[in-house]
């Protein structure tokens, strides 16, 4: 056994990820390096810049999350001039970022996570006629879930196998013993992947319906510049909405006959993966889908809240602009900070690059010094996982009937204890329910705007703070959201009508983080710890851990300058 | 751009899969390498794209709507339609390496986004997707031994697709893969690669990291790599069916389609915005929204006050469109940002109407000859706007009615 694995480039993620694993001796993790190996620098390029612009360099940030950023921040720049957006934006809004995270979330299990638990080149045994009764017990509503659809799909995976050309499903680790699904049930996840892969570009037809594009759909400060005029021919008008309502329907659909019903299906091959990988057992969720505005996180349908120590019983309540609450730390991150290293609120960030890694080529990083380009954000001093498993137990853990429903319903289908959810599965399963509750709520949402719409309604910008003269000298303001990965918050400091600093802490950079000063781990990297590892030359375990989080490298790993300058020292050891 | 002629007669030999579809490459080929062609396929193991197409259940119907439709979007007259579907039923997959540099994975994402009747999966079928970290299933080494056993069994034959870009500053440690600088593996992959595609902003011209005052020195491919026939494809992303499209105009004529001065495709990139938009009757009847969500808005005039860039963008947006022509970023209220064109991020702020970017050209008809001539002298389009204006201007003279406020 290897005393070190590492994996890089870690793939099917978005951006740059290594992993280090060091082995323990006995065949199990015993510490962990999470290191991201890009940096872009975003928001130094943000200084200065017209405010109204900074959504569309934001949501550069990341393609797979697109609109996410831009979200956060027209939501930051808002709170900053004042700006109240009107009943419809704050709708069509949600029905966009909705969107995206069904799609997101649905993308990440089938193509991005799947092929951690399914062996493509197992299916290529399966019975046919047996899948068959599989996918219809499995989804009794599912249409193509005949024998000749599963006979095809089979003659086409081993058409593929036998051209000799595996493309993207090359020298991956088929037949690995971890892999435990019959040979049946992979058989129809393959055939779904590729369903999952025909669906997908459908749904983002929303975000191009209001935003004119996919990926990265047009936001504006002051609500959504789509004007609606239901009987006109040239702005949002019935025959677009009528769109709208379908393709809600199809995502339905999808989520509740394809993706939930697959997710559970796989997950009761794997039930020893509800007790590996559960990590930290912090969680913090800033919340997100307000019924009554940004500015009242009591309506939102994602509640806010923290819990510590897997405490249930228990939601804390969190403030995005305490310096006691969140700070960022880089004792272990390729920054440095004037004065000393102590960890900084988002408002006070700094942000100088200064790279003291091993100079490329190198084989291995350093646990002990700074080794990664993702910051070290700490709660009150804690390491937190952010996501959808942190959401599902916030909304549990505050009481909410929807959210109770859902969890109780798949525990209670898969026979598990609420505990089986602090793990590397109750991750992967909490973002399936999490889509069963998002798809409920698209509909929600496009009720409510239609309701506004039938009421007279069809305002969607407020204009009267567009002009920066109308803006106070100097403001601040922030922009909280919940993105697929999770807890997202944009900080923005304007003076004298220009973006004075900007600062960004992403998901990733919460779940991704290095140690801190005081050695904590971060939630990837805790995660990882005591699982064992069978073949560390195909190191499966530590995938299916890691993309349990659905790592997006970019978002992790942009990061500022507020003085304004352009600072990188670079040390090369 | 076509790729060397002595390549092709040398195939037989090489035997690849590029190779054998050069051959196959009818257009230009001289005779003897015709011949090659019937001795290259004839003994090739490989699947061509419509022997997977076929086995994923598509019907042949369908797939000659998709070649025809692939021949429409790449500007080809009827006529070349059979060789569409030639090459389309007989050449083998070419082996692709998609590298990820400093990016966001926009393009990527548009790309499993083409919505043609069978593209997505397929596409990706239709090439041998060999290398992409985003949805390769292998992870670490072995995404690294495919790399470079890539290189080696495929020597000159391959196509590399770059995502993103390089950092150049400070040895290039602001992107690292397997250890390495992004900087060295590019350089590396490239080396044996037929041609390039630089795919979007970041490939193609800079894009977000490149803005002033581009901290990490990223550096657009082109810049880094210079005796390689590199096809620019910008566009933050570039449109899906426009992806394809450079894809498999390359399959099947075996060259790159043709380029204009900045390496981009005309066939997608030879048009502003402007010139084919929807609301240009508006522009020119100089009908604009003044305001966000005004009652012009709702009316769907021109954005040119509220800072479209659709006059100084090259790109398809006003005809392919974006997600199966679903609509476009104009179509959908909010104007362009020129998200193709080289520094668009330092030519705003983008609500910031265009006042003192020259346009490369002035619209003239011969009622508003007279007023164009005035407009030379600022040639632009601000003075193209104004003279519209003066037309609009006159005819509420005339007593037609104003936009609203």
């Amino acid at each position: 056994m290897a005393n070190r694995i590492v994996i890089d480039p870690v793939t099917r993620i978005e951006g740059h990820l290594r992993v280090e694993a060091i082995m323990d001796g006995s065949g199990a993790i015993g510490d962990a390096i999470s290191s991201g190996t890009m940096w872009r620098g975003i928001e130094v390029i943000l200084q200065g810049r017209d405010p109204r612009d900074a959504w569309a360099f934001c949501e550069r940030i990341c393609g797979v999350c697109t609109t996410v950023h831009a979200l956060a921040s027209v939501r930051a720049v808002e709170k900053a001039v004042g700006i109240t957006v009107p009943k419809n934006a704050d709708a069509i809004r949600n029905i966009m970022f909705l969107t995206q995270m069904v799609q997101d979330h649905v993308i990440h299990f089938y193509h991005l996570h799947a092929l951690d638990w399914v062996d493509i080149v197992s299916a290529l045994k399966a019975n046919p006629g047996a899948t068959a009764a599989l996918a219809q017990k499995v989804s009794p509503s599912w249409p193509l879930s005949s024998p000749g659809y599963f006979t095809d799909v089979q003659a086409s995976i081993k058409k593929f196998v036998d051209s000799g050309q595996l493309g993207i499903f090359q020298n991956a680790y088929w037949g690995h013993p971890a892999y435990k699904l019959p040979p049946e049930a992979n058989l129809m996840a393959v055939a779904h992947y590729l369903e999952a892969l025909k669906w997908q570009k459908e749904i983002v037809k929303i975000h191009t319906i209001f935003g004119g594009k996919n990926p990265h759909p047009n936001y504006l400060v002051g609500g959504m510049a789509c004007a609606i005029s239901l009987q006109g021919d040239n702005a949002i008008n019935m025959q677009q909405l009528n769109v709208v309502q379908d393709l809600i329907k199809q995502g339905k659909e999808i989520v509740e006959q394809l993706y939930v019903p697959d997710l559970l299906a796989i997950a009761s091959f794997y039930p020893e993966w509800t007790t590996i990988g559960g990590g930290l057992g912090n969680y913090m969720v800033y919340g997100d889908v307000p019924q009554n505005g940004i500015d009242d996180p009591s309506k939102y349908k994602m509640p806010r809240g923290v819990i510590l120590n897997k405490n249930v019983s228990e939601v804390l309540p969190l403030d995005h602009t305490d310096p006691a609450q969140i700070a960022e730390d880089i004792s272990h991150s390729w920054y440095e900070y004037p004065n000393g290293s102590t960890p900084r609120h988002p408002y006070d960030g700094v942000t100088k690059a200064k790279y003291t890694g091993p100079k490329p080529p190198y084989s291995q990083l350093d646990e002990n010094g700074q080794y990664s380009w993702v910051k070290a954000p700490r709660w009150k001093g804690n390491a937190m996982e952010v996501g959808p498993l942190a959401r599902m137990l916030v909304g549990f853990a505050s009481g909410r009937t929807e959210y109770k429903d859902v969890v109780t319903d798949v525990l209670g289908k898969l026979k598990l204890p609420v505990t089986a959810l602090f793990s590397t599965l109750g991750r992967t399963a909490a973002r399936g329910l999490e889509t069963q509750l998002c798809v409920k709520w698209l509909q929600d949402e496009y009720d409510k705007l239609m309701n506004n719409l039938r009421n007279g309604d069809s305002t969607v910008a407020d204009t009267s703070k567009w002009d920066p003269s109308t803006w106070p000298v100097d403001c601040k303001g922030y922009g909280p959201e919940e993105a697929p990965r999770g807890a997202l918050c944009h900080w923005i400091h304007i003076k004298d009508k220009k973006i004075e600093n900007y600062q960004i802490v992403v998901p990733s950079t919460w779940n991704a983080s290095p140690r801190d000063a005081k050695g904590q781990h971060g939630a990837y990297e805790s995660a990882l710890i005591g699982t064992k590892v069978v073949d560390s030359k195909r190191p499966v375990e530590i995938l299916r851990t890691i993309h349990s989080f659905d790592p997006c490298l970019a978002c992790a790993t942009h990061v500022l300058s507020p003085e304004g300058e352009t600072l990188s020292e670079v040390i090369v050891r | 751009m076509r790729f060397a002629a002595e390549k092709r007669v040398f195939i037989p030999e090489t035997f690849g899969h590029w190779s054998a579809f050069v051959l196959c490459d009818r257009l230009n080929a001289p005779a003897s390498v015709r011949k090659g062609v019937l001795v290259a396929t004839s003994v090739d193991r490989k699947q061509s794209t419509y022997d997977l197409l076929r086995e994923h259940g598509i019907a042949r119907r369908d797939f000659l709507k998709f070649c025809t439709q692939m021949a429409a979007a790449m500007g080809l007259g009827s006529s070349m339609i059979p060789e569409v579907v030639e090459a389309m039923d007989n050449k083998p997959r070419i082996p692709v390496l998609w590298l990820h540099g400093l990016e966001c994975t926009c393009c990527s994402e548009s790309f499993i986004r083409s919505s043609h009747p069978i593209a997505a999966d397929i596409i990706m079928n239709m090439i041998s997707l060999d290398y992409d970290d985003t949805l390769q299933a292998a992870a670490g080494d072995q995404v690294e031994e495919i790399r470079k056993k890539i290189m080696k069994e495929y020597k000159g034959q391959y196509l590399l697709a770059v995502e993103g870009n390089a950092p150049t500053n400070d040895g290039g440690v602001y992107c690292t893969v397997g250890g390495r600088t992004f900087l060295d593996i590019l350089q590396e992959t490239a080396v044996d690669a037929k041609a390039i595609i630089a795919w979007g902003s970041c490939a193609s011209n800079g894009c977000v990291q490149a803005a002033k005052p581009n901290p990490t020195g990223a550096k657009p491919v082109h810049k880094l790599i210079t005796d390689k026939p590199i096809i620019n494809v910008p566009g933050c992303p570039p449109i899906a069916e426009v992806m394809t499209g450079v894809l498999t105009y390359i399959l099947t004529f075996g060259t790159l389609p043709e380029l204009d001065r900045i390496g981009r495709p005309k066939m997608f990139y030879e048009k502003r915005i402007h010139d084919k938009c929807y609301r240009r009757p508006f522009f020119d009847a100089g009908q604009f929204v003044e305001s966000w969500d005004d009652e012009a808005a709702k009316k769907g005039w021109c954005l040119y006050k509220m800072g479209c860039r659709g006059p100084t963008t090259y790109n398809s947006c006003s005809t392919v469109k974006w997600n199966q022509g679903t609509s476009f970023p104009i179509g959908s209220g909010h104007g362009c940002i020129g998200c193709s064109e080289e520094n668009f991020w330092d030519n705003g702020p983008f609500y910031q109407r265009l006042s003192n970017i020259i346009a490369p050209g002035i619209e003239a008809t011969p009622e508003t000859i007279g007023k164009t001539l005035v407009a030379l002298t600022a040639a632009g389009v601000a003075a193209h706007a104004a003279t519209s204006f003066m037309r609009k201007e006159a005819r509420d003279l005339e007593g037609n009615k104003k936009p609203p406020a």
